[in-house]
């Protein structure tokens, strides 16, 4: 029998989404679970998973066509059924109707990827076996239950790992196999976004450029929309501390001495856990102003923001009061990159409850945030200098950051910020405390 | 401990419970004068008399009915159904009755009684005479089903089966009476809904219960001689279902087959491979294989009859499949 697949909700605050692509086209076979579109929303482009296993029908959708969170975009069923769309409580007005404006866009967007398709990078280290994608399958692969969790816990892209049960299937033995090699360079992210330097160009000869009109992405248009309601809905109030960051490059340094390259740990790392235990201490500030009243939340997921095309995201990593430093690092990275390519999961997405900003690698003093709504606060990371400081009397080279909390008065007032900054100050003074 | 015989654990258990509480007796066929089909019951006639030890006519819908009277009256009925495959005779007494009075009348009655009977293949007895249909009974939420492998438990689950105050369904093998085992001196009993690890191991887990936890123990046996290590988890009872051992097995084991002996289409694998998948779903590492009945009658040819029935290359087939 027919199903209906509908846009699916994959944010809290989801209206719709663009339907970007269809990756299983008409008569195309899908099972449940399986990617059937891509979908943009707001945030992120993301992946439609089919409810239901059977053949494409029908695609209620062109490419390139917002749909309201709900509302059906494909009829799988069996192969050669009829559709009656009537029967399965779809209007006829819900059918494909844009293809009549733009049907040359649409024909073209079959057959050529959308844009992000192609400035994704595909994650294809040079030397890096990559198996043969597996129409249908889920990511393309053949693997067991089990394997998929364990990599996905591990931040392991299955397309990497060979598989040797049936069929070439990914088994545990295979993840466990590959967790033993040496990671060769996965993007050492040790900070949220990597640092380009600008390069200095020499002044134009002649006529400049005429003024280019740049239409708003989703995700820029929903960055200036929260943005906007956060500044004239939350009132913020600022407060900067100054960290001496000596104990934690030291530490920092015989860490990754061990670690091979891929794996090392950032400064951004050693914060996220720090703030994590210092936030602990302050649920006033892991919380939320909800309808009269604050919302201390149990958890304490940070928030790390990521600077993608475009635009930013901030990547969740949950409960990072409890995660070893390894961990933080691992999926804050993992997470991170595939912001960047645009394949997060509505999950690496939501649910921060504090948001860190790091400008760190641009070498920056300091700076404030804005912050990320319904949160109470977000710290806004500067760099990790070395600067002349004074000691007994003396001057000596230190190595100092800035650190700036912004807070939602309504929720929590300068002196708990204050004390805030400094029971951060406790673990990155001795971080010993961040293994414990 | 003494190493004796399922038939003599089954008949202390049923002696043992007659002598501690009245309420018990017995009816059936030929368990009187003729001491039982599969010989259970002999002694019981002259040691507790024919007010205990009931023959009846040839009318199973008669005994179950009778039971059903006795049980709802205070008394403590051991049925006896000389093979489970006449209890399809007794249907709708056992499932519409049995299985509902309790529910149905709001608690006021309750229905202490045992359907002790005999199932599986085997003996060349024929088609309609050699059925494994465990699955079945165990459909029906109101009726416990007890399906003991070893002399151990089948003493144990039957004492409790009698002093249980549900309806329970009480599954011998044909071909398990002969089989000895160690079992504790004195009075004990056996919880029923609790699944037991019968061998431990750490490579795969089988799931079984009955006459094919001898079969998987044998199969078991023989992997080991190659170093595979199975666990094996016996049901022994399939309603209440204790899914909590095999669970935890498996997500040890992350691979399992499911031995039964009956057919493989909607039965006892079906459901535990299903909670499996429903329960264990990230801790699957390979398809969960069935082994089971052949899907035909089960044939009289003695050759024909092995080929139907599970044996242990079947298991050992099944469990190199998921490794």
């Amino acid at each position: 029998m027919a199903e209906i697949v509908s846009m699916p909700k994959l944010g809290f605050d989801m209206a719709e989404g663009t339907l970007v692509r269809w990756v299983v086209p008409e008569g195309g076979e899908v099972a449940k679970g399986n990617v059937l579109a891509e979908i943009e929303t707001d945030k992120a482009t993301v992946e439609v998973e089919s409810s239901f296993t059977g053949v494409v029908l029908r695609h209620l959708v062109q490419q390139g066509t917002p749909v309201p969170v709900g509302d059906p975009i494909a009829v799988v069923g069996e192969a050669g059924e009829e559709v009656d769309l009537a029967s399965l409580g779809v209007g006829e007005g819900a059918a494909p109707a844009p293809a009549t404006e733009q049907p040359e866009i649409a024909a073209e967007e079959t057959t050529a990827p959308p844009a992000s398709e192609e400035s994704k990078p595909e994650s294809k280290p040079e030397g890096e076996p990559e198996a043969e994608e597996i129409p249908g399958l889920p990511d393309g692969v053949r693997a067991s239950p089990l394997a998929r969790r364990m990599a996905e816990d591990l931040g392991i892209a299955l397309s990497k790992v060979k598989g040797s049960g049936p069929q070439g299937r990914i088994i545990k033995q295979d993840i466990e196999e590959y967790k033993k090699q040496p990671t060769p360079a996965a993007a050492p992210v040790s900070a949220p976004s990597p640092a380009v330097v600008p390069q200095p160009v020499f002044s134009t000869v002649g006529s400049p450029p005429p003024d280019e009109t740049v239409p708003l992405t989703r995700l820029r248009a929903a960055i200036g929309r929260r943005m906007v309601e956060a500044k004239v809905q939350v009132p913020h109030f600022y407060i900067t501390h100054d960290y001496d960051m000596a104990p934690v490059m030291e530490m920092r340094a015989q860490i990754n001495a061990l670690l091979p390259d891929g794996e090392k740990l950032s400064v951004n790392d050693f914060v996220v856990k720090a703030v994590a235990l210092a936030l602990r201490q302050f649920p006033n500030l892991n919380a939320s102003l909800g309808d009269g009243a604050i919302i201390r939340h149990g958890q304490v997921n940070v928030g790390v923001a990521v600077a993608v095309e475009g635009g930013l995201l901030t990547v969740v990593c949950r409960d990072a009061d409890r995660k070893p430093l390894r961990q933080i690092s691992l999926e804050v990275s993992t997470m991170a990159k595939k912001a960047r390519d645009g394949k997060v999961r509505p999950d690496d997405i939501e649910g921060s409850t504090f948001s860190i900003s790091n400008l760190g690698m641009f070498d920056v003093d300091f700076f404030t945030a804005i912050i990320n709504p319904p949160e109470a606060a977000i710290l806004a990371v500067g760099s990790a200098r070395e600067v002349p400081v004074v000691v007994d009397g003396e001057i000596k080279p230190g190595i100092r950051m800035k650190a700036t909390l912004s807070v939602d008065h309504r929720v929590s007032d300068g002196a708990e910020g204050a004390r805030f900054l400094q029971a951060l100050e406790l673990y990155l003074h001795e971080p010993l405390r961040l293994m414990l | 401990m003494a190493r004796i015989t399922m038939r003599e654990a089954i008949s202390q258990a049923l002696w043992e419970e007659m002598e501690r509480d009245p309420n018990v007796f017995i009816l059936g066929e030929e368990v009187g004068v003729w001491g039982g089909t599969y010989a259970v019951t002999k002694g019981f006639y002259d040691h507790f008399g024919p007010e205990r030890v009931k023959d009846t006519p040839i009318a199973e819908a008669a005994i179950i009915g009778g039971a059903i009277g006795a049980a709802l009256t205070g008394l403590r009925p051991v049925a006896e159904l000389m093979t489970i495959n006449f209890a399809f005779s007794a249907f709708d007494h056992i499932v519409n009755e049995a299985a509902k009075l309790h529910y149905m009348f709001g608690g006021q009655f309750v229905l202490p009684m045992v359907i002790r009977t005999v199932g599986g293949g085997g003996r060349q007895l024929g088609a309609t005479h050699s059925q494994t249909p465990d699955a079945i009974f165990a459909h029906f939420p109101g009726l416990k089903v007890v399906a003991p492998g070893t002399p151990e438990d089948a003493k144990g689950l039957l004492k409790s089966a009698i002093r249980s105050n549900d309806p329970i369904l009480f599954i011998e093998h044909a071909t398990l009476y002969q089989v000895r085992g160690e079992v504790p001196d004195g009075d004990y009993t056996t919880p029923i809904g609790v699944s037991k690890v019968q061998r431990p191991g750490k490579d795969v887990t089988i799931v079984t219960y009955s006459k094919m936890l001898e079969i998987s123990t044998k199969a078991a046996d023989q992997l080991a001689k190659e170093g595979i290590e199975v666990e094996i988890v016996d049901l022994r009872s399939l309603r209440p279902l204790d899914m909590g051992p095999v669970l935890e097995s498996f997500k040890k084991t992350n691979r399992a087959v499911v031995v039964e002996e009956g057919w493989k289409s909607y039965g006892v694998g079906s459901e535990v491979v299903s909670r499996i998948y429903e329960e264990a779903f990230d801790y699957v590492d390979a398809p969960i294989q069935r082994v089971a009945q052949k899907e035909v009658p089960l044939p009289y040819n003695r050759a024909l009859e092995q080929m139907a029935l599970p044996q242990v290359e079947d298991v050992i087939r099944a469990v190199k499949e998921v490794l």
